[in-house]
């Protein structure tokens, strides 16, 4: 739960933003409330010695035996008392450290996310302002489309909160949670999901073009893109081995949906390819300006990014329905974790030392 | 609207499209690789064609098109048609229709 999962972080990177320097400005802090014990002691010190004085002054000259096993238990509670108190700091400390560790993750990804994104904007040679990178067809300066920025900000936000949802779902799992709270999260889960394919068909009508192109995502996940998002097909193949126990009629079930998945895909990557046929041929005809033109166009592409994201809604409901919560709450980790990965694939590649020229011809 | 209902009961599986649409010819993509071989009728090339688009709005299709039928009864648009299709209960509404399916 606590360790990061299996990503690549270059030590290039780890110097630069300096979280070495505040895992030891942790250690100092950890440090000062040892010390802090450490000063209780010698108050607990001072309190055994003036106890035993009192002791002394109350009860004239004490037997030699029986004072000392006064003395002997009244030693036993401060130790026991020392021994929690440094219990308890150290109790905190940790969870202290926990809470600090799952922060430098979300900063972390978040971190990955401007480095491609200026990757990016360098690469095309765009200016970098406050408001995001959506660029026009024409390549000139960052454009200034809100809707598109507007969503930029909110993926970002979307995807932390993804990433707060795998990590509860992993926690859940290897803490063996009871079956209506998992469920909970796993609905919860399932929404972010859907919020998702709603944000997208939101920045459709701003700028199809950019949802049809998935310009958000990271380099990586941009290899394996269809007509805006991923082809649901993929993800059941990819992930469905990774579920353990499932009855005969759950196979055959997740069978019939991936089939039926491929069937969708087929029909609307021809419908893609038809609409694609028309932009060009109207570009090349020069028919832009056109009223006739451009609004269909543009409709068309908002209909089909919609309706895109609608497959993969339907497809992760088909999903849940087939699945117990349980191995909803195991795919719905594995989906998280495989995207995860992608992103960090993404910036390590981005990010590795330029390779010597090579002589391919000898 | 006569005219709607009329050519949805006509054969067994009628699609009403415009012809630039690509999520019509998405469907169609479909039905076909489903074994079925729907009539298409484009309401952008009928004389008709306005009120056709008015009747079928009329009968609840919100795109207008593409509004598919089946035995004669409105099944919706591109997102009820994907919505059965995965939930498995599109092929038995096409199996009287197709001679691949049966």
């Amino acid at each position: 739960m606590n360790s990061p999962t299996s990503h690549f972080v270059p030590p290039r990177r780890m110097g630069v933003y300096d979280p070495i320097h505040q895992i030891s400005m942790w250690e100092e802090n950890f440090r000062s409330n040892v010390s802090l014990s450490a000063s209780t002691l010698l108050i607990d010190d001072a309190e055994i010695k003036f106890d035993n004085q009192s002791e002394y002054a109350s009860h004239g000259i004490p037997g030699t035996s029986k004072q000392y096993d006064q003395e002997a238990n009244r030693l036993a509670d401060k130790i026991q008392r020392r021994l929690a108190q440094n219990r308890e700091a150290a109790r905190k400390s940790r969870l202290r450290k926990k809470a600090y560790v799952q922060q430098l993750e979300s900063c972390r990804v978040k971190l990955m996310q401007l480095e491609q994104e200026v990757d990016h904007a360098k690469q095309q040679g765009l200016h970098i302002g406050g408001t995001g990178l959506g660029s026009n067809s024409l390549g000139f300066a960052a454009s200034l489309n809100s809707g598109i920025t507007n969503f930029e900000m909110e993926y970002g936000r979307w995807l932390e909160e993804r990433n707060r949802h795998t990590l509860a779902l992993r926690n859940a799992l290897s803490s063996h949670m009871g079956d209506v709270e998992l469920g909970e999260l796993v609905d919860g889960t399932m929404n972010h999901y859907f919020k998702l394919f709603g944000m997208k068909s939101a920045a459709a009508k701003a700028d199809a073009f950019y949802v049809m192109s998935g310009m958000w995502k990271s380099s990586a996940e941009r290899f394996f893109f269809w007509i805006g998002g991923f082809r649901p097909s993929e993800i059941l193949k990819i992930l469905v081995p990774r579920i353990e126990t499932m009855t005969e009629q759950q196979r055959s079930d997740i069978s019939n949906l991936g089939k039926s998945c491929q069937q969708a895909e087929d029909a609307l990557s021809q419908g893609m390819d038809k609409l694609q046929q028309m932009v060009s041929e109207s570009v090349a005809a020069g028919q832009l300006e056109e009223q006739t033109n451009t609004p269909n166009m543009s409709t068309a592409m908002e209909r089909l990014a919609a309706l895109v994201s609608f497959v993969n809604q339907e497809t992760l409901l088909q999903m849940s329905r087939i699945l117990t919560k349980r191995q909803a709450a195991r795919w719905l980790l594995a989906l998280g974790e495989y995207f995860q990965r992608l992103q960090a694939l993404s910036s390590f590649w981005a990010n590795r030392p330029p390779k010597p020229a090579e002589c391919l011809i000898p | 609207m006569e005219k709607v209902t009329r050519l949805a009961s006509e054969k067994g599986v009628v699609i009403f499209t415009k012809s630039s649409c690509c999520l019509c010819y998405a469907v169609n993509i479909l039905f076909q690789e489903l074994g079925v071989n729907p009539t298409i009728h484009e309401i952008d090339k009928d004389n008709e064609g306005r009120d056709m688009e008015k009747a079928l709005t009329r009968l609840g299709c919100t795109a207008p098109v593409p509004a598919v039928f089946i035995g004669g009864k409105l099944v919706g648009s591109t997102n009820e048609v994907m919505s059965l299709h995965l939930s498995g209960s599109l092929i038995p509404l096409l199996k009287p229709y197709s001679a691949t399916l049966s």
